[in-house]
Order: C-alpha cells, then sequence, then structure tokens
C-alpha cells in the first residue's frame, strides 16, 4: 500500500471517531426527547428524524456508503422503492378499510 | 477451484463479488425487517381506540439505552478493525475485533436480562400484541447478532490465518463482515426509538 493510501485510511479513522461522537450524542438526545411529553405525532417524526440521521451517518461512513461503486447505489435504490411500498402498505389497508365502511 | 474476484474489482460491476453479493444479501434483509417493522405500523394503527399497550409500560429504557450505546460502540470497533488491516497492523486487528465481539457478548448478555425479567413476571408474547411484536423484532434481530458474532469469530480465530497467505482477500472478507455488522447496528438504531420509547 502507498503512503498516500495510508494517509487517506488514517483520516477515515478520525472521522469514524466524530461519528461515534455525534451518535452517541444523538442517542442521549432520543431519550430525553422522548420524556419530553410532546403529541404523540410530534413525538414520531422527532424519533424517526433522528434515527433516520444516525442511520444514515452509520451508512455513508461506516459502511462507506459515501464513496461507493454505482452497482451498490442502483441495489439500493431498488430496495428503497421495494422499501417504501413495504411501509405504504399501512396506510394502503386502512383506505381499504374505510371504503368498506 | 479459483473463486473469482476475491480481491481485484470486476470489470464490469466496479467492486469485489463479496461486496456485490453481501449488498444484495442486506437488501433482502431491508425487506425482511421492513415487513415485520411495517406489521408492526398496521398493528397498532389498527388496534381499537385505548387498547394499545406501549413499550413503556413493560421495557426497561436505560438497559436499552445501555445497549444502543453498546452497539454504536462495536460499530467503530469493527470499523477500526479494517482499518487497521488496511493499515497493515495485524495486532491493532484482533484487538478492535475482539472489543467487537465482546461488545455483541454485552449485547446479549444485557438482552437476555431484559427478556429473563419478563418471563419472571409473565410478560410474554401472548401477553400482548406489543409484546408479540416486541419479542418477534427484537428475536429476530437477537438472531442477527448472534450470526454476526459467528462470522466476528471465525474472522478473529480460525479464518485469521488467511491474513498471512493472501492479506487483501482477508481484508475484503472482514469489510464486508462488517457491512453486515453496521446493518445489525442500524435496525437496533430504528427499533429503539419505535419499541422503547414511542
Amino acid at each position: 500500500m502507498s503512503e498516500s493510501d495510508a494517509e487517506s485510511i488514517r483520516k477515515q479513522t478520525r472521522s469514524y471517531i466524530t461519528v461515534f461522537v455525534t451518535l452517541m450524542v444523538m442517542t442521549v438526545l432520543t431519550v430525553l426527547v422522548s420524556y419530553a411529553h410532546m403529541p404523540v405525532g410530534l413525538a414520531i417524526l422527532v424519533a424517526l428524524v433522528i434515527a433516520s440521521f444516525k442511520g444514515s451517518l452509520v451508512a455513508s461512513v461506516f459502511m462507506h456508503l459515501s464513496h461507493e461503486r454505482k452497482v451498490i447505489y442502483w441495489v439500493l435504490l431498488l430496495t428503497v422503492i421495494f422499501f417504501i411500498a413495504l411501509m405504504a402498505i399501512p396506510s394502503i389497508s386502512q383506505w381499504d378499510q374505510r371504503m368498506l365502511r | 477451484m479459483e473463486i473469482p474476484y476475491t480481491v481485484e474489482a470486476r470489470p464490469d460491476t466496479g467492486v469485489f463479488n463479496a461486496k456485490l453479493g453481501v449488498w444484495l444479501f442486506l437488501a433482502s434483509e431491508v425487506m425482511l425487517f421492513g415487513a415485520l417493522f411495517s406489521s408492526y405500523v398496521l398493528l397498532r394503527t389498527g388496534a381499537p381506540p385505548g387498547t394499545w399497550h406501549h413499550g413503556r409500560e413493560f421495557l426497561n429504557v436505560p438497559l436499552a439505552t445501555l445497549n444502543t450505546i453498546i452497539l454504536i460502540a462495536s460499530s467503530v470497533t469493527m470499523v477500526m478493525s479494517w482499518a487497521s488491516l488496511k493499515l497493515n497492523d495485524f495486532k491493532k486487528y484482533r484487538i478492535y475485533m475482539g472489543l467487537t465481539l465482546l461488545a455483541g457478548v454485552g449485547f446479549l448478555v444485557v438482552k437476555g436480562f431484559e427478556y429473563g425479567h419478563k418471563f419472571e413476571v409473565g410478560l410474554l408474547p401472548k401477553t400482548n400484541t406489543f409484546l408479540a411484536i416486541y419479542f418477534t423484532l427484537t428475536g429476530l434481530h437477537g438472531l442477527h447478532v448472534i450470526g454476526g458474532m459467528i462470522v466476528n469469530g471465525y474472522l478473529l480465530g480460525p479464518g485469521a490465518k488467511l491474513f498471512k497467505t493472501q492479506p487483501e482477500r482477508f481484508t475484503n472478507r472482514v469489510e464486508v463482515a462488517g457491512l453486515y455488522w453496521h446493518f445489525v447496528d442500524l435496525v437496533w438504531i430504528f427499533l429503539f426509538p419505535t419499541l422503547y420509547l414511542l
């Protein structure tokens, strides 16, 4: 391995530590916010926004998605589309229930 | 038979085969957990008003917070073990991988305490719909932690011999094992607030 490669790995390890600290802070924040008696809808929104932010940090930095090959992005694009469809099922079913009434 | 593209990238995909393979596997994992997560939403929104039991009533938030911290820390040690191999520091690799494995044990011990306590006081999957989906989701996640630990244990123990003969191939194995381990961490990041806090 060349010297410049080694330097870039060292730079990456520093970013891992930064992400670690951020994730810890976000975890504490999630717990604190949950004690703040917010309306249910808002509480769910806040919790999911924080979780998505944490998740995207893990995916982009630890899983190296911030600099990955195109083929991986295509796989993930398909996954996202199907995942959205899965998440839409509960609302489709509610709509269905309403039609039946 | 020689396995192709374990080190160098396959020209048409641009990545070594195992990386694409693991990402496809993770895509199927997203659908597995996604389907159960969707079921959770459906069960919860479909429950008659006032009948849904919330996680807060039964679950131990401090213990789950501790487990979140343990799992995130293990993700960091996992990626550091890969970075150590990239820097050709096998000694550090063993330390970081050992810590990752230890964190996995820690997570399961904490989870074991949680489960044990619930069984003791008679809170079982059949008790109510919330507990049914709670045990399903955390149980499946726990199995994933065990699976990751088996792979990590192999890479720390007998599998580590490969580093002497084919260091790059071994480093790639650790990288894709890491992708899986981070995914397990990622799932927990969503399970923790949705089951314990909301």
